[in-house]
């Protein structure tokens, strides 16, 4: 019988190599799913990770990707902060959407006038809007104590009712024939996100997405408030001695997703969204909490996994429509991603020994 | 701004400087084989919409055999999602893309900008804004006057229910074709209308359902594409409902007691047919029953012979045209006079319409 036994540290070895090994595993069990199902695993799989980088028409997918990666990368960002300081924050999807929903109001107001102050007025806005939902579980968390897991997730819920609202309601296109869906950022200039250059996908949401990355990477290693979080998230008690107000860090952490989940909602509601309509979300806010423990919680790493999860649904819907392949199937192969990813984290915290021999075993 | 406008400028005049060229043998005569392509919003096993659409994709290669390759993608989300996987077929040689909802109708456009000779097909939008571009629907209000006739017969609470997926004007036909013939036979029906929101999700269309027979509703109607409502109905005897998209057969004899069903085969035969003989041209199709788009699904032994025959009798004569579901005189919801003694709707207010008729009580969701 093979046994477990408690690394003194985590090992960083299985720390970086765990990810990789979670998309191995995948790939092996994905094929086993995909040739069940009728399909030749290995075109599958390389319609998948291959096909979208380097196959025909890859100049399309990659922008595809670049789009695709931008709001993973930068909700995951603010969630993997919160994660370390043990704050968690499941509610970025609600997050997500009252951005949009604020931001796109924003420059809906003002429809159909030009001037330039309109886009960077709404991402602040949208950023604003996304914070202050975020501000709702974080309030009732510091003064009542609540679990922000249940707050923040439940508000998802409501978010959605305010969408629809938006979309049938107050931001409903008066041209669209009664149709529901708000006008459309293409034929309004002054408030789309466009390309910055042409056909390569990367738009503001791109560009912030990146920038934020780095910038939270310096935070956590070269800021005090990182540190803070740090020390948080691994030791509580010490934290607390160290001086560190748990009110400030879960308005800090919350707040800062809250805000970047909101800016993605806004680039992507006036980009490759188009427009605000009741079923505009993608489950972005939910998606980005894989592509955070995919990144190890870390800046950097989270641009990789948000790229490797854009691979997944990219390939994964060029695979569907090449082969015909049922949608659910794609989704199982996504969700395996996450659960071999956890399944063998457990190498990174624990050490797998073999009892050296029977006859120990018996006298133990 | 001004570059991209003059990029886009210069390749539209690419494109009509060398498409006449490319297409001047296909247009003549026909493509020799042709792709075509779907964007499902639900599942193909939803056994409602998307299923009869796919039916409509199968009969394709039925007709045509190898000169016709047929590709879908299902389950596509209608937001952003959509453009990439309109583009995807498009850029995998599709030469016609059926988009198969609503939500599919701004990236069907867009996408449709960026390959002027490929064909684009959406359903129940109404917007063409390139030659490309063509949109299709049925008049399904014209069934829902022959579920209506039998709602109005059938309900002894004199309460029907109807469930709505989106308030938006092809559901509001629906709603309001139905309580008109519910009405006219049976001048004690009242109406009630529960939005669920979406287009496929058993679980709300089956809270709704409950909801509706709660409140003392026996003859349930749905704009919503799976058969949670009539399992549902099934719980509480006495409750009926009809098919939705598709037969439902499952259901039969109650409480499905009749259905509508979306034939989409007809429509995709003839456009398909149109690009390999070479005459396909853009259109904005709307046909019905006479078309053969919807058909009535077999009234079943648990409707009382007389109101199958006053409901076949419904069907029959706007079949033959003549009989319009909506004909004069008639009232909106707060009055005011719509259309005259003996006056039909005309097709441009049925697509755009946002009222209620009289006699409906509630909303139309609004603010």
């Amino acid at each position: 019988m093979l046994r477990l036994e408690k690394r003194p540290n985590p090992s960083v070895f299985w720390l970086w190599a765990t990810p990789v090994l979670a998309v191995a595993l995948t790939m092996v069990v994905g094929g086993l799913l995909f040739a069940a199902l009728g399909s030749n695993p290995v075109t599958v799989i390389r319609t998948i990770f291959w096909d979208p980088l380097f196959g025909a028409n890859a100049g399309y997918f990659r922008a595809q990707l670049l789009i695709k990666a931008a709001p993973l990368i930068l909700i995951a960002i603010g969630l993997a902060m919160g994660f370390r300081a043990g704050i968690w924050n499941i509610g970025a999807e609600g997050q997500y959407i009252i951005g949009a929903v604020v931001g796109a109001s924003v420059g809906l107001a003002v429809y159909p006038t030009e001037n330039r102050l309109i886009f960077p007025a709404m991402v602040l806005a949208g950023a604003f809007g996304g914070w202050a939902w975020a501000m709702i579980p974080a309030i009732l968390k510091t003064r009542f104590n609540t679990n922000e897991i249940l707050v923040s997730l439940m508000l998802v819920y409501v978010a959605e009712a305010i969408l629809a609202k938006a979309a049938l309601g107050f931001l409903r296109n008066p041209e669209g024939m009664g149709f529901p869906g708000s006008r459309n950022f293409s034929s309004y200039p002054a408030a789309r996100n466009f390309d910055l250059i042409e056909r390569t996908g990367l738009h503001w949401g791109g560009v912030t997405a990146l920038a934020v990355a780095v910038a939270a990477y310096v935070l956590l290693t070269r800021h005090g408030i990182g540190f803070q979080i740090r020390l948080a998230g691994q030791a509580p008690r010490a934290a607390r001695f160290h001086g560190v107000s748990p009110t400030r860090l879960v308005v800090f952490c919350l707040g800062l997703t809250g805000a970047l989940a909101g800016m993605a909602g806004l680039f992507e509601a006036t980009g490759p969204g188009g427009q605000i309509t009741e079923n505009f979300a993608s489950g972005y806010g939910f998606t980005a909490i894989i592509v955070a423990f995919l990144g190890r919680l870390n800046p950097l790493g989270i641009v990789l996994a948000g790229f490797m999860m854009a691979l997944t649904y990219v390939g994964g819907s060029l695979a569907e429509s090449t082969m015909n392949l049922p949608a659910a199937s794609i989704q199982v192969f996504q969700g395996m991603l996450l659960f071999f990813l956890l399944g063998v984290d457990v190498l990174t915290n624990y050490r797998v020994r073999r009892p050296s021999g029977a006859a120990k075993g018996a006298e133990a | 701004m001004k570059r991209r406008t003059l990029l886009a400028s210069v390749a539209i005049g690419l494109g009509l400087a060398l498409g006449p060229a490319a297409m001047a043998q296909d247009s003549g005569a026909g493509l020799e084989k042709v792709k075509a392509c779907f964007i499902y919003v639900g599942p193909i096993g939803d056994g409602g919409w998307t299923f009869q659409h796919h039916q409509g994709a199968l009969a394709l290669k039925e007709e045509f055999g190898d000169r016709v390759e047929i590709a879908w993608q299902e389950s596509v989300p209608e937001g952003a999602d959509a453009e990439r996987s309109i583009t995807q077929f498009a850029l995998q040689g599709c030469n016609i893309i059926f988009t198969t909802s609503f939500g599919f109708m701004d990236p069907t456009n867009t996408v449709a900008a960026q390959f002027p000779d490929v064909k684009f097909e959406h359903a129940t939008g109404y917007k063409r804004e390139h030659p490309n571009v063509s949109t299709y629907d049925a008049r399904f209000y014209e069934g829902r006057a022959v579920m209506g006739t039998i709602a109005g017969h059938m309900t002894k609470s004199g309460k029907i229910g109807y469930i709505g997926s989106y308030p938006i004007p092809e559901v509001i036909q629906g709603i309001n074709s139905s309580f008109l013939h519910a009405r006219k036979v049976n001048p004690e029906v009242t109406l009630s209308v529960v939005w669920a929101y979406t287009w496929f999700d058993p679980a709300k269309e089956a809270d709704a359902a409950k909801a509706l027979i709660d409140q003392g509703v026996d003859v349930i109607l749905q704009h919503t594409d799976s058969t949670a409502p009539l399992a549902e109905a099934a719980k509480t005897p006495g409750v009926i409902g009809f098919g939705q998209a598709s037969d439902m057969a499952a259901y039969k004899p109650a409480p499905r007691v009749s259905s509508i069903i979306d034939n989409w085969a007809p429509y995709y035969i003839k456009r398909v047919g149109a690009l390999l003989d070479g005459s396909y041209e853009q259109s904005a199709a709307w046909e019905g029953i006479a078309g053969g788009e919807v058909e009535i699904g077999e009234i079943t032994e648990a409707v009382p012979p007389e109101v199958k025959a006053a409901a076949e009798k419904v069907r029959d004569d706007i079949a033959a045209g003549t009989y319009h579901p909506f004909t004069g005189p008639l009232n909106k919801q707060d009055g005011t006079p719509w259309l005259a003694e003996g006056e039909t709707a005309d097709d441009g207010t049925l697509a755009g319409m946002n009222f209620y008729v009289e006699g409906i009580t509630g909303e139309i969701p609004k603010q």
